[in-house]
């Protein structure tokens, strides 16, 4: 189908682009962002996109679609209705599945089902240990062929640092990126809220920034020791921030990224007990919150992810301590990153690169930019208009956000995924 | 939805008992004020006030603790209650009910009011939240221990106790002795200190046992914080020793109870050095020889057992102010 997208202000910031102009799509490419169609060129749909902005589809670096095993919580349909009315077309999935992502068959049997044209493309995270158990490595080379773009570890730790070490060398052995949370398990241990002023107050808890630093600590040293390609999920803290600055200055090759909810959260917003602000890691100070906002401008921090984690309503009635962590984020993670953007005064084209080439760049995908020949996977969005995060609105299946009831700027009007339409905003 | 404590309705009056940070002035003096005349009813030969009379007052303990369920069962029945009480980690939940629909089912039992025991901290909370959302409020909640979060009517009767031995809150130093972090009756005794403006509040205890970022629950320079029991301890007109439990005591908090003792027993040396007329309180049960010597806890300056007896004249007048009357 060819498509023309009239009217317009294209962002790529891959690309270096800033400009207003048509993008021309054909099957399911980019043949032109120049603002005249490439010869011969008939449109066979239009959309117009005055007062919006065109930029290539965001790419989230961790959204969990909850299959295979736990489908009463989402299920592809579900969540993939949420990332095309987000402007997500590109995601990568955690391994924390039921049972996890640790065989080929498991993965190829999820990207089977997500292929459909209306989805968003769908990259598994594969379990770098078995059972994320920590103790014996997956058939890494094997996953890979399946469709794995990393392997991690999701939330869990491996508890061995041995086993860690070994894990590192066999993935840098095929060049294979090892996402990893920095989280000592032993000090977040029954933890459940940032260790300071609030869980004090609360009687929560708490989980301290060094549970954050030693861990990274150990990660850093053994991605220099193996040469492994080290990528950081969730980055929480100040300090844990300051060590990756250090350590790049160093040499060491590593990227990181941080979830769009502790770029505008602290602990204070637990208020009384709110389940929707338990989350891992756990939002900690303003102090912290304020230097995450500062380092993902700069660059220090690669990348913004949704961390989308839909959950049940009955997993989030119970007291703080007892509710399943996490927050939807698959339709909140454009809206938040534009209000980071305007509270920082950041260009546009600074903001969008972290939630679009940034990302793609990390996981080394053909996604992320509008240049001619390009996968045509692009959103639409009118920065102005508002969208309401509602019960109702949330086409998520999960419906716990901290933001529920609050009115965000940044409304998608459509999307497309490899130039088919798959997401169309009925009230523009 | 979780900004505001469901604990006061719209004109600022107490319809639930969550916690006591945040409770204005008025309201602590109000429910000791109240509890005052209560105390002089268990003199009596009938101990009996009808301010209940016809209410049912459900127990509700999913954590076991037969002295706080007791009191509570015996400051109902005074006012004339009916009481019920549920130990339910040993029923329902163990069959996979969740909290909220054990609390469904027990409000369609026409109950009154809830006295709520919780391991987990903000479960009364929940509670409550629950029922103002179904509009059930009506039903009220009392906060019996929750976690590590609170236990108001604790705090309340130690308070009760401090202004009946020592009248003016506002000239006193308090000391608050031993594990801060795992206490709520610590959390609860902080916030009604504060409000109730006592000058200066000391936290005394060893590293493990003080939670981080405690002194920000009094405003700067009110709240001190001491590793040094003799040196927290001189000067003070109230000491308010926490029980330490026992699996606490030899881990990797504490090396043994011997130590403890040793460092942070509350002994007629060290308590010496507070004034010469300070009280001794403790929420009991008491560990002698862990937190506390006996010949503290037998001396002329212990109040412990004046705190049980106090104890039950402040649960009945939280009660009976929560039932309206």
């Amino acid at each position: 189908m060819r498509i023309q997208i009239k009217n317009g202000r294209v962002i790529d910031p891959a690309n270096g682009i800033d400009r207003l102009a048509d993008v021309f799509v054909a099957d399911g490419a980019i043949v032109s962002h120049g603002g005249t169609p490439p010869a011969g060129f008939i449109a066979e749909g239009t959309v117009d996109a005055t007062g919006c902005i065109v930029c290539p589809g965001l790419v989230d670096l961790s959204a969990r679609l909850r299959e295979p095993g736990f489908e009463y919580r989402a299920t592809l349909e579900s969540e993939m209705a949420a990332a095309a009315a987000g402007g997500v077309t590109s995601l990568a999935c955690p391994p924390d599945t039921d049972p996890p992502l640790d065989e080929p068959g498991l993965v190829e049997m999820l990207k089977h089902r997500a292929r459909l044209p209306e989805f968003a493309h769908v990259y598994p995270v594969g379990a770098l240990t078995v059972g994320l158990a920590g103790q014996r490595l997956t058939e890494m080379a094997e996953l890979a062929e399946a469709g794995c773009v990393a392997f991690g570890q999701a939330n869990t730790a491996v508890f061995d640092t041995q086993v860690l070490l070994r894990a590192m060398q066999y993935a840098a052995t095929f060049g294979f990126s090892v996402w990893l949370q920095a989280q000592d398990p032993h000090l977040a241990k029954g933890g459940v809220a940032h260790d300071g002023a609030i869980a004090a107050r609360l009687g929560l808890t708490g989980i301290p920034v060094v549970a954050e630093t030693i861990a990274l600590a150990t990660q850093l040293h053994l991605a220099r020791e193996t040469g492994a390609r080290l990528h950081l999920t969730r980055i929480s803290s100040a300090a844990g921030l300051e060590m990756i600055r250090a350590a790049r200055a160093a040499g060491i090759a590593v990227t990181c990224d941080v979830a769009a909810h502790h770029l505008h959260l602290s602990e204070n917003d637990i208020g009384w007990f709110d389940p929707h602000c338990r989350l891992d890691p756990p939002l900690r100070t303003s102090f912290d919150r304020d230097a995450l906002r500062a380092g993902l401008a700069d660059g220090s921090i690669d990348a913004l992810c949704s961390d989308h984690t839909p959950v049940d309503d009955d997993a989030k009635q119970a007291p703080f301590g007892e509710v399943e962590v996490g927050a939807t984020g698959l339709e909140l993670l454009l809206p938040l990153t534009l209000k980071w953007a305007t509270e920082m005064k950041l260009p546009l084209a600074i903001a969008l690169a972290r939630v679009t080439s940034d990302p793609a760049r990390i996981m080394d995908i053909p996604a992320g930019s509008l240049a001619h020949g390009s996968i045509a996977d692009i959103c639409v969005f009118d920065p102005d208009a508002t969208v309401r995060i509602s019960r109702q609105t949330l086409r998520s299946q999960g419906k716990n956000t901290p933001f529920l009831g609050r009115e965000l700027k940044g409304r998608v009007r459509c999307t497309l995924i490899e130039g088919q339409l798959a997401y169309y905003d009925e009230m523009a | 939805m979780s900004t505001r404590n469901p604990q006061l309705n719209a004109n600022g009056e107490l319809i639930h008992l969550i916690t006591l940070e945040g409770l204005p002035r008025e309201i602590i003096i109000g429910i000791l004020d109240r509890a005052a005349p209560f105390t002089e009813i268990a003199e009596r030969e009938v101990k009996k006030v009808p301010l209940l009379r016809g209410k049912s007052v459900f127990n509700l303990f999913f954590e076991n603790s037969t002295r706080t369920r007791t009191t509570f069962e015996i400051a109902a029945k005074r006012l004339s209650a009916d009481v019920i009480n549920l130990n339910i980690n040993t029923s329902s939940t163990a069959k996979g009910e969740t909290l909220l629909d054990t609390v469904d089912n027990l409000a369609a039992m026409q109950a009154d009011m809830f006295v709520v025991r919780h391991a987990s901290s903000g479960a009364p909370y929940l509670i409550a939240q629950h029922l103002a959302a179904t509009k059930r409020d009506h039903i009220r909640v009392i906060n019996a221990g929750d976690g590590r979060h609170a236990h108001p009517t604790q705090g309340l009767l130690d308070m009760y106790t401090i202004r009946h031995y020592k009248r003016d809150f506002t000239k006193l130093t308090v000391a608050v002795v031993g594990d801060v972090l795992h206490s709520r009756v610590a959390r609860s005794q902080l916030h009604a200190l504060v409000t109730l403006g006592v000058p200066e509040i000391r936290i005394i205890g060893p590293k493990t046992l003080l939670p981080t970022g405690v002194e920000q629950m009094a405003s700067k320079g009110r709240l001190r914080i001491f590793n040094d029991l003799r040196e927290g301890l001189k000067g003070a007109d109230v000491v308010m020793t926490l029980r330490l439990q026992n699996e606490r005591m030899n881990g990797a908090l504490l090396p043994s109870t011997q130590e403890y003792f040793k460092s942070y027993g509350l002994t007629p040396a060290t308590l010496a050095l507070a004034k010469p007329d300070a009280i001794v309180m403790h929420p009991g049960p008491m560990n002698r020889g862990v937190e506390i010597d006996s010949a503290v806890a037998d001396s002329s300056q212990a109040v412990i057992l004046p705190q049980v007896t106090f104890g039950i004249a402040v649960r009945m007048a939280v009660m009976s102010m929560l039932a309206g009357n």
